[in-house]
């Protein structure tokens, strides 16, 4: 279990000072000026070195992506922009560090915006956080007050600022392309890959757009080194994750943990455990909607990382845990996003936008148990039909929920049907 | 995808206060010279609110023309985002997360309770006092904290039981402001009845 001495959000439960000599106190700024006279090159070997992989979902290396950023300026300004549309069910972690500790957000923004030669950052936050904005700006008043934030931003003779831009209600722009679109102004619709944000983002600028606890991380990892960092988790999923669990437990809780921690260690040791016993698991959710459920025998053992979760043919996604105990209609808990993405398709891409639908309808229909047998490899085979065929990964995350469903819960589909076609009213399993 | 109909314009005027002239000004000065066409979803929000709740045609293509938009391109933004509203809303509007994470925890008995507090029979209808509108909504990211709802696009009120529901909109029918945030005591996410981590270093003061 990861100790107090190591963890990196040390407000992350809001039971401090927010504002910037709370932050101070915790070490934000300290050196920040140091940091940036390690240079653009050694910022990034450093993250690079770290195996820091993105916190959004995808876990891309950061390092490697902060530096596809141009070397030499062409002209256009640089931009970073920050994705705090936390919108991916399940997951509620970028909330706690925006309302809790802003200023560790602001920090991070000027090391890695200084490391891809950008003199501003905007922070797209979601329409609904509305006390995080607030927080958020008011946290930028304070260190353009105290010159953390301005022409000579905390000393460094680099110029930089930040300025937070509000969403207004659409899950699909936490995808970078329609963000940066929502952040043009127009409706986030994804755009097509190339040219990737890098060459031409917004407003036609290089552009890097990262996750939240990506960019509040990296001032830690650069004081304390990438060596410390590498010796936190496992290879390739190194470092510490903060796990938002919620649903069937004691006590839901979000919590910074060492990646790798064994699923069942973090829901015993943190949420209090399953309600009603380990035993009366039915499935958990590993990282938020978009990734496939796991059964009970596959949670008993799984590792909480990238790779282990991939293993399972699941993923770690936001590392958002949603817990289902066996009261519950595992059938409408996939049915429920099915809804959302159909709620959520822009609209761009046929089969994002039909399929969504599509699935969501004959979804219905399972829960009661209203269909033919046959039907559940015709879903399985749509699901194949929109995985792969959009612009951006939202029909993906339709389609996977639904075949972790027919992977792991056949056998619970087919009893409804029968009963159905027996005549009885299928209950969930109790 | 989010369904819209068009109003036909009506013949009323729209124009931002003083006040809000002055904080749309501020949010244009945020984007790059000629990149003004960024600012709008601020200024969406600042007319919805001016406009009491929701936004007409004439206050959408306000907001069109103080940008230089072609008034079709913030159309289809109103349309395109949930958190605009096209139609009249109640003074507080409602809005429960539906989605499993919520669910899971009681989020269609939350449901329930603030129909029936707001004696309506369907989501979305506005009540006869014209206090509330009732509505369901996706994930809205205090998933630690189900279930809850969000009232109009400011406050979260989290850890909410069908009672608790109910208390909170009868303090808000009477003009009241209740606490936002966690209903049971928590200060945000962490678990509940003490910590199992940040006791060593106290959030490091």
């Amino acid at each position: 279990m990861l100790q107090d001495k190591d963890r990196v959000f040390l407000n992350l439960y809001g039971l401090e000072d927010w504002r910037l000599d709370g932050a101070r106190k915790r070490g934000i700024w300290s050196n920040t000026k140091d940091l940036v006279a390690l240079g653009r090159d050694k910022i990034i070997e450093e993250i690079k070195e770290s195996e820091l992989r993105g916190r959004g979902g995808a876990g891309f290396p950061a390092g490697l992506k902060w530096s596809f950023m141009p070397k030499e300026n062409d002209g256009r300004p640089h931009y970073l922009v920050v994705n705090a549309d936390e919108s991916e069910p399940g997951s509620c972690k970028d909330r706690e560090i925006m309302r809790n500790d802003p200023h560790m957000l602001l920090e991070g923004c000027v090391i890695a915006g200084f490391a891809m030669g950008a003199h501003k950052a905007y922070i797209y936050i979601r329409g609904e956080y509305w006390l995080p904005t607030q927080r958020l700006e008011a946290a930028i008043a304070e260190a353009r007050e105290a010159g953390l934030l301005g022409p000579d931003a905390c000393g460094s003779g680099w110029a930089f600022d930040i300025e937070v831009s509000r969403g207004a209600g659409a899950y699909i722009c936490g995808e970078e392309t329609a963000l940066l679109e929502s952040l043009e102004g127009k409706k986030g619709q994804p755009r097509l890959k190339p040219p990737f944000p890098a060459a031409v983002g917004v407003w036609g600028c290089p552009t890097t757009v990262t996750n939240v606890e990506t960019v509040a991380v990296s001032p830690t990892i650069l004081r304390r080194g990438a060596a410390w960092w590498k010796g936190l988790g496992r290879p390739k999923n190194t470092g510490t994750k903060i796990f938002s669990i919620s649903g069937h437990v004691n006590r839901p809780c979000n919590v910074e943990e060492e990646m790798g921690i064994p699923l069942r260690e973090l829901i015993d040791k943190h949420a209090g455990g399953v309600r009603g016993g380990w035993d009366n698991l039915q499935a958990v959710i590993p990282g938020g909607s978009s990734v496939p459920c796991l059964p009970k025998t596959i949670c008993d053992d799984v590792l909480m990382d990238f790779d282990s979760l991939r293993e399972a043919q699941s993923g770690l996604g936001t590392a958002a845990v949603i817990v289902i105990d066996q009261s519950a209609d595992i059938v409408e808990a996939i049915q429920r996003f099915s809804h959302f993405y159909m709620h959520e398709s822009c609209g761009q891409c046929t089969p994002c936008r039909e399929g969504t639908g599509w699935m969501y309808r004959v979804m219905s229909r399972m829960m009661k148990g209203q269909a033919e047998v046959e039907e559940i490899d015709t879903l399985l085979d749509v699901t194949k039909q929109v995985e792969g065929h959009t612009i951006c990964a939202l029909g993906d995350a339709a389609a996977w929920p639904i075949q972790g469903l027919i992977r792991h819960f056949r056998p619970e589909l087919e009893r409804r049907i029968a009963e159905y076609k027996a005549g009885r009213t299928p209950v969930a399993a109790e | 995808m989010k369904v819209t109909t068009y109003i036909p314009p009506k013949a009323e005027d729209f124009a931002f206060t003083p006040e809000n002239l002055d904080k749309a000004k501020g949010y244009v000065a945020r984007y790059p010279e000629g990149r003004q066409a960024s600012a709008v979803i601020w200024l969406l929000y600042l007319a919805q609110e001016q406009n009491g709740g929701w936004l007409s045609v004439p206050a959408i293509e306000y907001v069109a023309s103080f940008l230089g938009m072609a008034p079709i391109r913030v159309h289809e933004v109103v349309s395109f985002y949930t958190m605009f509203n096209t139609q009249p809303v109640g003074r507080h509007q409602i809005q429960i997360c539906r989605t499993t994470s919520c669910w899971l925890r009681g989020s269609d008995e939350i449901s329930k309770a603030c129909l029936e507090e707001a004696g309506t029979s369907r989501f979305g209808e506005l009540s006869e006092d014209g206090a509330f509108s009732v509505v369901e909504v996706e994930c809205l990211g205090a998933c630690c904290n189900a279930p809850m709802f969000q009232v109009n696009d400011r406050d979260y009120y989290e850890d909410l039981t069908p009672e608790k529901a109910k208390e909170i909109m009868r303090a808000l029918r009477k003009g009241e402001t209740p606490a936002a945030g966690s209903q049971q005591g928590r200060v945000s996410s962490e678990p509940e009845g003490g910590l199992t981590t940040l006791t060593e270093v106290q959030g490091g003061a």
